[in-house]
């Protein structure tokens, strides 16, 4: 079932003469139940693209519509029904609790006092417990970890009962743990309760193993959107990330930092010493080449009994180290 | 949730008892003593009492205690939601410049016309009060029309506070200029007006007063709920159905017209408004915004009327100004409740 629609959309600031446009003419799409990842630089809109999605900023052009409706011309309360978001800002209320801060979720839904009848109890708690912080009900924020709080943002989301949930960038200040697992939750409320999640994230590698689909939004191309498979297949990422001296790899699915080399060394061996080693030396500008026969000196990753890194000349072992930091030491004054 | 709503009702109750008792206190205690059968007699029962005693209540401290619990509470409650407006543990009534506009209005009536038309206001007598009522509920009103125009046409929040601010700013100098060329006679007159007071109304005007800052005061609790949506910043607040406009401007509106009222009738009472709220969050621990309001309602209340104790305290042969009183207690609260602030933020 499609869910979000975004047609011909003109994003960017201002009004009239003097707007400043953004991005022209995007096209996507989201259908039920997926994870959708944005993805750019710094600086290529994401931002702009998710507060215009969001209603907190006008469309210059163009439209994004929900189940058939027009997004940009909904009113607070009905838009409150339809799309939930979790931003970047850090919120301080004083003396909150997960539970008050998730049942503020249930605003659009509730009086003018805005108090929870029984149902709209229920959600707060089970959106609470879907996002594995149970334990934490009581607690104040301030007493949260960043990971916990980003999880209450979602269940606040989650209890906001809405068809598509839209996060900014909800995995940054987050450790690595934490935003794997912060990924893991969205991966499963998607999958789960046929939601659609889309989040701007810069974490390439996470959204390349867990997104559904993937919106790559950069200066030159605007908006290409695909699985993450057919977008390596077709080399988008190279294309898009390719300035700066980084390279992607295809194949890892990560960036590759390019070396300026200086220097050149022969190298026999192989396995995950050599990896690591070719790393080290990587770093230090030394670039690492298979050793040839006609070679007459090269280093030798050893391997028999106790790791040994060994420097022969013309066959003869001339120096020999135990450790990556003191071979590349050695290296560095032959 | 009963837990914690144990807690609000305890504080809740506890607040009021309070509040009752200041009452008592502020109409036994002062420079000359009265026993509370008097006072039961003359306010309750009808009974004979004795006859100074009965003018000391009915002509003095009964209008000073019903205009310091109004006035507390109008201030209490104003500040609370400024506070929470602007997400600023600083702001207070005064952040709207309406306070600012009252003394404008009241230094030009004071200082202007003497200057013009060669008169000192105090020969006016009861004429004099009438028109620095006026003159303050007119600057107050034209800044506040102002405030709600701008926060209309302007869309931040941030540049509400920031022009409420210069608002302030603007008034204050007008005011400098005023007070320099005119008589010294005037010029006391105005400061005295500036260091605020709790007793220039009578027991009928003092009645009025109250009711149209309790009422109110009590009604803000209908801007509760979005209150505890505006905590969340205005991006969430949105998200979550709050039409962040028509919101801000109810919450200027009451905000304004409570600060006007107290200032007009009280002279710029300072720091009530900022300290309160505090004590309020402080105490409760919640942060719905229905129990906050009661709650900096009941100790506004309750704190305008200690800072009136203290100012007449017994003994003493003449009051206080007010402000003196309240800024002697109104600072080190908040200053308390800044460090225990700095010490919670480190952790979020």
């Amino acid at each position: 079932m499609e869910i979000l629609q975004i047609n011909k959309l003109s994003i960017g600031y201002g009004k009239g003469k003097r707007a400043k446009i953004v991005h022209e003419k995007l096209d996507a799409k989201m259908y039920a139940g997926e994870l959708v990842c944005l993805l750019g630089e710094n600086g290529t809109g994401k931002s702009t693209l998710i507060r215009t999605i969001c209603g907190f900023q006008p469309a210059l052009d163009g439209e994004a519509s929900m189940l058939g409706k027009n997004l940009l011309q909904q009113s607070e309360k009905d838009l409150a029904k339809m799309a939930a978001v979790v931003l970047t800002d850090r919120v301080i209320v004083p003396n909150a609790t997960v539970e008050e801060l998730v049942g503020l979720g249930r605003s659009p839904y509730t009086g003018t006092f805005g108090i929870l009848n029984d149902e709209d109890k229920q959600i707060v708690h089970t959106s609470i417990e879907k996002c594995g912080i149970l334990h934490k009900k009581k607690e104040r924020l301030a007493n949260l970890s960043d990971g916990e709080k980003q999880k209450a943002f979602i269940a606040k989301a989650l209890a906001q009962d809405t068809k598509i949930i839209i996060l900014d960038e909800p995995t940054a200040f987050l450790d690595m743990p934490a935003r794997v697992e912060i990924m893991q939750l969205l991966r499963q409320i998607a999958s789960q309760s046929g939601k659609s999640v889309l989040m701007s994230t810069h974490d390439l590698d996470l959204a390349l193993q867990m997104a559904d689909k993937l919106w790559l939004l950069s200066a030159q191309k605007a908006l290409l959107t695909g699985t993450p498979e057919d977008l390596l297949l077709k080399n988008e990422f190279q294309s898009i990330f390719q300035n700066r001296g980084i390279e992607f790899d295809n194949k890892t699915g990560l960036f590759r930092v390019g070396y300026d080399y200086n220097m050149e060394i022969p190298v026999k061996g192989h396995g995950f010493e050599y990896v690591l080693l070719r790393r080290a030396f990587a770093r230090n500008g030394i670039k690492t080449i298979r050793k040839k026969d006609e070679d007459s000196q090269w280093l030798e990753v050893c391997r028999n009994g106790k790791l040994s890194f060994k420097y022969f000349q013309n066959g003869e072992c001339i120096g020999q180290e135990e450790s990556i930091e003191d071979v590349l030491a050695l290296t560095l004054k032959l | 949730m009963i837990h914690k709503l144990g807690r609000i009702s305890i504080v809740m109750t506890l607040a009021t008892l309070l509040l009752a008792f200041l009452v008592l206190l502020n109409l036994v205690l002062g420079s000359i003593h009265i026993p509370i059968s008097e006072i039961k007699a003359i306010l309750f029962t009808g009974d004979e009492a004795n006859r100074i005693f009965e003018n000391i209540i009915l002509k003095t401290r009964l209008p000073q205690t019903i205009v310091a619990l109004g006035a507390g509470m109008a201030l209490g409650v104003s500040g609370l939601l400024m506070q929470t407006l602007f997400r600023n543990p600083l702001a207070g009534p005064s952040v709207l410049g309406i306070s600012s506009g009252s003394s404008l209005g009241v230094a030009f009536v004071m200082l202007f016309t003497g200057n013009i038309l060669g008169f000192t206001f105090t020969s006016l007598g009861g004429w004099g009060d009438f028109a620095v009522v006026f003159s303050s509920l007119i600057g107050a009103g034209l800044v506040l029309a102002l405030i709600l125009f701008i926060s209309h046409k302007i869309g931040g929040t941030l540049s509400v506070l920031i022009i409420g601010v210069m608002i302030g700013y603007l008034s204050s100098s007008l005011v400098s200029l005023l007070k320099f060329y005119s008589p010294e006679e005037d010029v006391h007159n105005y400061v005295i007006w500036g260091l605020g007071s709790f007793s220039r109304l009578t027991s009928d005007r003092a009645l009025m007063f109250c009711l149209i800052t309790v009422i109110p005061s009590l009604l803000a609790t209908f801007l509760s709920k979005p209150l505890n949506l505006l905590a969340l910043g205005d991006r969430y607040a949105a998200n979550l159905g709050l039409n962040i406009k028509r919101a801000r401007f109810f919450i200027i509106a009451f905000a304004g017209f409570l600060t006007a009222i107290v200032t007009s009738f009280c002279g710029p009472i300072i720091f009530i408004g900022v300290a309160v709220p505090h004590l309020a969050k402080l105490l409760s621990k919640t942060s719905n915004h229905f129990y906050l309001i009661l709650n900096a309602a009941l100790l506004g209340a309750a704190t305008a009327l200690l800072c009136n104790l203290i100012a007449r305290m017994p003994g003493m042969e003449q009051e206080m100004p007010i402000n003196s009183v309240t800024a002697f207690i109104g600072a080190p609260v908040v200053i308390w409740v800044i460090w225990k602030r700095r010490k919670e933020n480190r952790l979020e």
